[in-house]
């Protein structure tokens, strides 16, 4: 359960956290030790469907098509996750957004669950409209408000990884500059002036928006996301929600694919060596 | 006494009804009685141009329908085209013109909404969206806002349904101002083993209503439709659609499973003339009756009336026609799903569309009458060009002011060519749309391979979501993809419908070549003014015959399509202004391995530039010319001269090379060049590749600066090749394109664009970075003006 991962004092502290976190799945990887190959044991993956969600076979596409995990799609009225590993809450517009992005879709079955989930120490991931359904259900604080502009804005933008120490960033560099498609009409991160500093001192701002060279100002930002936050965690750090769709950058036929090592992360952190199919390429 | 006299209607009730006094003639003819409300409603938006084609049918005839890849031609919902391997690609356009005028952001929402409806009421799961915009001057406020609401429209629809909207074109004329063109085309991926078609099938099958519910809005559309817009058009605002993507998401998916379990015999959306020209479309393709009662249909509002029933345009509704006793099957999956889907009727011996209302009889009508034998008129093509054609064809290059090697001075101001330049990379035809692309989600399902403003033609994997095998999808880099375009220059098509018509499905072609793609077949929009002018209906006939006429040169054989008359306005005074004639082309072609695909812009310094197609130093001649060009329009203000003629051997010829050489890998970028010619081509492979280049050009003394530099036309396309294949490369073109080719120079490793005469005198020198400030952000600054 180890992951082939090199140690450094933050990475250590980090592991320590992770471990901490992996006690809880030890009875899966104790009856897993009779197994020949324990580096292709399997993370299971539960992608949330909403009415509305569109990105869901996105998500499932990258986990099971390219890192050839088992998937599950996960109806919005169906409140079992017991065997899920990680949870993503996937971008679309669930429920149409209405009242709110993802105000509604907090009350459902399956976020109730997804609830549970996290406060078990599993890892929860939502991205785009996910990330709005996990601000609205208290699993994350703050909100996402309407685009600077006000309009919708769909581009590849530079990411600053801020913290590499958690599962979700392990595979990155300390202060890598990566790119990652966003596609947002709401995604203007705000809290107030307590939560922020709550959130900088935590260090649980993991993404912030920036230049090509790393500079995060008005300019590189292109949302308006106060502290040009792209992407948080919780303080325990099994729950990430992000604006960014590293799905959709995991494909080396679509181009970049700075997002995949998000999901090899979570994949190491599991003690799964990442065999993606990609690498057969 | 005259059968309207006997009406039980007023005279000014029937023309309200966009019915003309014969055709109420015919209609009492047909029914052996005067219709009701309900009835006569009916028929006045089933025998409209947008429900009938009474207008353009004998047209329409002449189009290639045919080909090895055609699965489903005209007459469906969409077309389908095989594309080998099992994989078949449902597509088509249409238009939301008259809305989009009145109520832009929704009219343009709406019309997303219905083309994706007829795709996956194929069977077909929608895979990418395109659209092709047209509108007035971006200096007029009234225009700016018609293209905001338009671009936030199709974005709030294409995005929230997880549609990636991948391509398009963006024009600005006056002479949209105050009719703007949207048009959208949506292509599919069938699901289903079983193409979906809309023949109603089965004595005693059930007929399900499924969707949204219905109510006023939407009331007439199709007639609203197919009348000039005028002042009092903004009062029929009831008339447009409102629509609801998260609905229609939701109806995607329970429509592909329902389809799926088999029990579904036939099914149609209901878009123009909803619940009449569903019911009577499907029942006359089937040869059968349908018999529905309106008190089964899910409402929104109460008070409704049968007129209003069936002439409602509420958007996400379909018609199903079920297996007698699985019903309930698929009404289980609709409520899954949070969707209406209920039993309203059943299919009857007799070919009739019978409504129900209250008990009563609301109508009766013979199904063929309403959709299928419906008017058709036949007009006078005018013996010869009318005087605007002729006026602009008199015009010759003499008529512009003399230009050196310096520039051209025009109306007392000089401008050097760089100058000349950066104005054309400006003007809003030619600038980016990065404005409008960005609004749109073009990533979503996890596909595009080209991105918007990368390539000639955007280009999309063909990844099956539901294959029937379980097991995980290998990832396959060398998969096939499809690309598509939308085309036409409508300038060319006002000054000569038909070369302008032959360009649009040559451009479409080249542009699909140019990213690799072998084109297989066309949707077509046919933007139009009123055929009942003779001006109007000789730019329809002539247009249509270049379609036909490209479409079998070109072998891309027409799969269907929409046509959009009467787009004119009428001013103030009352005075129409009719649209440029705008057949716009919605072509899709096969690539069968997305490894071999190119973009537009260079990719590496020292690579070589080469043009393919009619050559620079070529002694002029009518395929490449300043007649109709950019150039002429934004930088004199002049609309005139015949557009290039198109040579099709010579399309042939250089797309095939095009085509072969970047799937030998020899060319590693290709762009075709349009509006402002060679100059513009090679300024936009600079600014999309982010590299400068130096060419030379030859001038012949017959040839002005202007043409050299800007003249369009000649099935051009600019390429770069590695030197490490130049050898191959050649001895290729030499084998291929004979005289056909030229080499013009390099891609530079520093940042400057270069043309230069042979003799090295510069004609234009800019940095790639001030292109690229002007052409990018043109838009955004017009808007914020």
């Amino acid at each position: 359960m180890i992951a082939p991962i090199l140690w450094n004092k933050p990475e250590f502290e980090a592991l320590t956290l992770g471990f901490l976190l992996l006690v809880k799945w030890h009875h899966r990887e104790v009856s897993n030790l009779g197994r020949k190959t324990i580096v292709t044991e399997a993370v299971k993956f539960g992608v949330i469907v909403f009415p509305g969600s569109n990105c869901d076979r996105d998500v499932a596409y990258v986990t099971r098509d390219l890192l050839n995990q088992p998937t599950r799609m996960v109806w919005h009225e169906d409140s079992d996750l017991s065997e899920i590993d990680v949870v993503v809450v996937p971008g679309g517009f669930s429920y149409g957004d209405y009242l709110r992005c993802g105000a509604i879709a907090r009350f459902s079955p399956a976020m109730r669950s997804v609830m549970e989930h996290a406060k078990q120490g599993k890892y929860v991931l939502g991205i785009c409209n996910g990330f709005q359904v996990l601000t609205e259900a208290g699993l994350l604080p703050g909100a996402l408000v309407r685009n600077r502009d006000l309009h919708f804005i769909c581009d590849r933008v530079p990411l600053k990884v801020e913290r590499t120490d958690l599962p979700w960033t392990q595979h990155y560099q300390a202060s890598e500059v990566i790119t990652i498609p966003i596609a947002h009409g709401e995604g203007s991160y705000y809290a107030d002036a307590d939560t922020l500093k709550a959130l900088e001192d935590n260090r649980q701002v993991l993404f912030r928006y920036c230049s090509p060279t790393g500079i995060s100002d008005p300019d590189s930002n292109p949302n308006g996301s106060l502290n040009h936050i792209a992407g948080i965690c919780n303080p325990e750090g099994n729950v990430l929600g992000m604006m960014p769709h590293p799905e959709r950058a995991s494909d080396p036929v679509l181009g970049g694919t700075d997002g995949i090592k998000l999901f090899q992360g979570i994949l190491a952190a599991l003690g799964v060596g990442a065999e993606p199919a990609i690498a057969t390429f | 006494m005259s059968v309207l006299s006997a009406a039980p209607f007023s005279p000014e009730a029937i023309a309200a009804e966009g019915i003309k006094p014969e055709e109420y003639a015919e209609i009492v003819r047909r029914l052996g009685r005067h219709p009701n409300q309900a009835e006569l409603g009916m028929f006045g938006v089933m025998w409209s141009e947008h429900c009938c084609y009474k207008n353009s049918r004998p047209l329409l005839k002449q189009f290639p329908t045919d080909g090895d890849r055609i699965l489903v031609g005209p007459g469906e919902n969409a077309g389908v085209v095989d594309l080998g391997n099992g994989l078949r690609l449902a597509f088509k356009i249409e238009s939301h013109n008259h809305p989009s005028a009145v109520e832009p952001f929704q009219g343009a929402a709406t019309g997303v909404g219905g083309i994706l409806r007829d795709i996956f009421t194929m069977g077909a799961r929608p895979i990418a969206i395109l659209n092709s915009l047209r509108f007035g001057s971006l200096q007029d406020t009234r225009t700016r806002r018609l293209f905001h609401g338009v671009v936030a429209g199709i974005a709030h629809y294409g995005n929230c349904v997880g549609v990636p909207t991948v391509g398009g074109e963006v024009y600005f004329d006056p002479a949209y101002s105050g009719n703007p063109l949207v048009n959208a085309m949506a292509l599919g991926l069938m699901e289903t083993p079983e193409i979906v078609t809309s023949c109603a099938k089965g004595i005693g099958n059930p007929v399900l209503y499924v969707g949204s519910t219905t109510g006023r809005d939407g009331m007439g559309g199709a007639s609203f439709a197919s009348a000039e817009l005028s002042d009092a058009s903004m009062d029929d605002r009831p008339a447009v659609q409102v629509g609801d993507p998260f609905l229609e998401k939701s109806l995607i998916e329970a429509c592909l499973e329902a389809f799926k379990t088999g029990a579904v015999v036939a099914a149609q959306d209901m878009g123009a003339a909803g619940i009449t020209c569903s019911t009577s479309e499907m029942a006359a393709k089937g040869g059968v009756g349908i018999e529905l009662d309106l008190d089964k249909i899910p409402v929104r509002e109460t008070g409704m009336v049968p007129y209003e029933y069936l002439l409602s345009e509420s958007q996400e509704r379909m018609l199903f026609v079920a297996e007698k006793g699985r019903e309930q099957e698929l009404i289980d999956i609709f409520e899954r799903w949070g969707l209406h889907a209920v039993v309203a009727g059943s299919i009857i011996t007799d070919p009739i569309v019978r409504i129900l209302f209250k008990g009563d009889i609301a109508a009766e009508i013979p199904a063929s009458a309403l959709a299928d034998n419906t008017p058709i008129y036949h007009r006078e093509l005018l013996p010869e060009a009318p005087d605007y054609a002729q006026k602009a064809w008199a015009w010759t290059l003499n008529m512009l002011p003399p230009c050196t090697l310096d520039g051209i001075s025009i109306n007392g101001t000089s401008f050097n060519w760089t100058e000349v330049l950066l104005n054309l990379l400006a003007t809003p035809s030619i600038a980016s749309k990065r404005w409008v692309y960005r609004q749109y989600d073009h990533q979503v399902q996890n596909n595009t391979v080209m991105l918007p403003g990368g390539a000639d033609a955007a280009i999309v994997r063909v990844r099956p979501i539901h294959s029937p095998n379980p097991q995980p999808l290998t990832p396959n880099p060398s998969a096939p993809g499809v690309a598509a375009t939308v085309d036409c220059n409508p300038r060319y098509v006002y000054l000569h419908p038909y070369e302008g018509a032959k360009a649009a499905v040559a451009e479409a072609a080249r542009n699909l070549s140019c990213v690799g793609a072998e084109p297989l077949a066309i949707t077509d929009n046919l933007n139009f003014g009123s055929p009942e002018k003779p001006v109007g209906y000789w730019q329809l006939a002539e247009a249509c015959r270049g379609l036909a006429e490209a479409c079998r040169e070109l072998k891309t054989p027409v799969t269907g399509g929409n046509v959009s008359l009467y787009n004119e306005t009428l001013d103030s005074d009352g005075k129409p202004q009719p649209i440029y004639p705008t057949p716009v082309v919605g072509m899709v072609g096969l690539i069968p391995d997305l490894t071999k695909i190119c973009g537009q812009g260079w990719q590496t310094a020292g690579d070589l530039i080469y043009l393919l197609g009619v050559p620079v130093d070529a002694e002029p001649s009518s395929t490449v010319t300043l007649g109709g060009s950019e150039y002429l329009a934004a930088i004199h203000g002049v609309t005139a001269g015949k557009p290039p003629i198109v040579d099709f051997d010579l399309e042939r010829r250089v797309q095939q090379v095009c085509r072969d050489g970047i799937r030998q890998g020899w060319v590693r970028s290709a762009h075709d060049c349009a509006e402002g010619g060679l100059a513009i081509a090679l300024a936009e492979s600079c600014i999309s590749g982010g590299r400068g280049a130096t060419v030379s050009l030859v001038k012949v003394p017959s040839l002005r600066w202007d043409e050299l530099l800007f003249a369009e036309g000649g099935a051009r396309i600019v390429v770069s090749v590695s030197r490490s294949h130049q050898a191959d490369w050649e001895a290729y073109l030499e084998g291929h394109l004979q005289d056909a080719w030229q080499f013009l120079g390099g891609v530079s490793s520093d940042q400057a664009f270069v043309i230069q005469t042979e003799d090295n005198l510069p004609l234009i020198d800019v940095a790639v970075s001030e292109m690229g400030d002007r052409w990018h952000y043109a838009i955004e600054r017009y808007l914020e003006s």
